[in-house]
């Protein structure tokens, strides 16, 4: 039936490789042979061409370098005998001549209009109420930091109080944050950047400065540069001038002291009427720009005096300072009194331009304009009915100035012009509360930065008329200076 | 020599005067109390300008023709006394 069948294996050779193998060919090719010939040309005709200019006129005859030495050319004499006379006359008549006085081409399109560049604020200063006291510009004029304090408080206090500072020129720059805020003990009643160097050493050792002294306040803090040195003057209502240097890490080393007292204050003719105590309490101070020695005291009482810090006078008062580092006697610097005034003077300033004028103004309204050399001032302007919180002269025009006035606004005068009234009034948009003080920017001076009762700081873009100099103010700046006193 | 020398030495002694030049009709120096260079750009621009000035009066009227040129600018003010054959240039600053 069923039977095992065994078949056998058949085996099936892979034939891939073969038949792989079957594929192959080779093949050969080959270029066609590439053909080449020769050639030759040649022209027939060649020609070159050369150029030379020759030598300007002008190089020939203006070189020799002695034009003197040539002969006259014939007729030079009676050409100039003939032109003399009409060229002489032009000369003299241009030399009187107003024609062109004040006169300024527009050629290019200028800033016709003041405008506010920015508003800054500290949100806690203002919800505190505190005013801005003082501003300053840092030497590259990029940062301006103020101080908030309170200037209508005359009691001690130990509110809080700061420092703010903004770089404008900072591209996320925010008027109501400031970059920097640096607390302070008590009111700041004034700060100053160093003169040279940008922010360094003026931030922190202004706090040290600026705690009042029980109810005297600090009224001025300056850096200044005395024989290479780096050196801090303060001043306050306690009738005392002190000159710090800076030692080690920032600390303040106090190196001189100068005491005002009424007793030695020489008098110009007329007494003073100020009643109180014996001390001159200062309330505004400047430094000469053109003079190291010599700085102006304004105090309370009306006074405005000429001081020098190389005094030697030894003052009236037994009293020694006395700081950690050992004590210095105390000097009488004052040398000169100018006619005083009924009330504090709140600011003085030297002129940029000319080395014996300074303003001066205070709580009579009045801006006035004095000589060093004289008693009286030369001019007295009325700048408002209220008080002059702070005169500032121009860095780029010689005859004009801004004062901060009580009543909320910026006053600016030309004395160039004839009539001595401002010829601008910015207004501060504080509803009519005090401006207290405003600087100008060193660096960009079309930039004016006034400090408000309100605690806002309004930085403002000046015109051009009130930014460039007109080509005759040196010479009537130096009339004025020269001119005696009314 | 000498006379020319003290025309152009009582020109410079006036209020204000920075410099004195005399040209010739090319616009070329020939005297000049200024260095070498500001003197040959002075005489040469002046020159050139004062033609066009003497052609502008000309050709407006052909009977008229320029006899001084002054020029104001913020810093000088230049003037010139043009003849055929010379040219002479004051720079003078006013507010001296």
């Amino acid at each position: 039936m069923f039977t095992d069948e065994t078949l056998e294996a058949v085996g099936a050779e892979s034939l891939w490789r073969k038949s792989h193998q079957f594929e192959h060919d080779s093949r050969g090719c080959q270029t066609v042979p590439l053909a080449t010939a020769e050639t030759g040309a040649q022209s027939t005709y060649s020609s070159e061409s050369g150029t030379q200019t020759d030598v300007d006129d002008h190089l020939v005859h203006c070189l020799p370098t002695d034009l003197e030495d040539l002969p006259d050319p014939p007729g030079l004499l009676d050409f100039l005998q003939r032109v003399e006379e009409t060229m002489v006359k032009e000369l003299a008549k241009n030399a009187r001549s107003h024609a062109f006085d004040g006169f300024q081409v527009n050629w290019e399109e200028r800033h016709q209009t003041v405008s506010c560049v920015h508003r800054l604020q500290h949100c806690e200063a203002q919800e505190r109420g505190l005013h801005v006291t003082s501003l300053s510009w840092n030497c590259t004029g990029s940062v301006i930091a103020c101080a908030f304090g309170r200037v209508d408080d005359g009691d001690w206090s130990t509110e809080k109080a700061f420092v703010c500072t903004w770089n404008l020129e900072l591209r996320g720059m925010d008027p109501r944050r400031p970059d920097v805020v640096i607390d302070a003990a008590a009111a700041v009643m004034c700060l100053a950047f160093h003169p040279t160097r940008p922010s360094l050493i003026t931030g922190g050792l202004q706090a040290y400065l600026q705690r009042p002294t029980g109810i005297l306040s600090i009224r001025y803090a300056g850096c200044l540069q005395l024989g290479g040195e780096q050196m801090v003057l303060s001043a306050g209502t306690g009738g005392r001038v002190l000159l710090w240097s800076v030692g080690e890490a920032g600390r303040l080393v106090l190196s001189a002291g100068y005491a005002l007292l009424r007793q030695q204050v020489p008098h110009s003719g007329t007494l003073s009427k100020a009643r109180g105590s014996s001390c001159v309490g200062v309330t505004s101070l400047a430094l000469s720009p053109w003079d190291p020695d010599v700085f102006l005291v304004g105090s309370e009482g009306g006074l405005v005096l000429k001081c020098s810090f190389s005094a030697q006078t030894v003052a009236a008062t037994a009293t020694t300072v006395t700081s950690e580092n050992g004590g210095v006697t105390l000097r009488a610097p004052a040398r000169f009194s100018f006619s005083p005034r009924c009330g504090p003077v709140h600011t003085l300033h030297y002129s940029p331009f000319h080395r014996n004028l300074f303003l001066s103004a205070g709580t009579e309204g009045l801006a006035h304009l004095h000589s060093v050399l004289q008693p009286d001032p030369l001019l007295s302007l009325r700048v408002c009915d209220s008080y002059v919180f702070a005169v500032r002269w121009s860095p780029t025009r010689p005859l004009l100035f801004a004062a901060a006035t009580g009543q909320g606004t910026v006053q600016i005068f030309d004395l160039g012009q004839r009539s001595l009234r401002q010829v601008a009034t910015i207004d501060q948009t504080t509803g009519g509360r005090p401006v207290y003080c405003l600087e100008f920017n060193p660096r960009q001076s079309n930039l004016l930065a006034a400090g408000n009762a309100d605690g806002t700081v309004n930085v403002w873009s000046l015109s051009a008329e009130l930014t460039e100099q007109g080509p005759r103010e040196a010479v009537q700046l130096e009339q004025l200076a020269n001119q005696l006193a009314e | 020599m000498a006379e020319v020398e003290e025309t152009l030495k009582r020109i410079q002694t006036h209020k204000g005067v920075i410099g004195t030049i005399v040209a010739n009709a090319e616009g070329i120096p020939i005297r000049t109390t200024l260095d070498n260079s500001t003197t040959v750009q002075y005489a040469g621009l002046l020159h050139q300008l004062t033609m066009k000035a003497r052609s502008t009066v000309r050709d407006i009227d052909p009977q008229n023709d320029l006899t001084f040129l002054r020029i104001r600018s913020k810093k000088h003010e230049i003037m010139v006394a043009p003849e055929k054959e010379y040219l002479l240039i004051v720079i003078q600053n006013p507010s001296e």
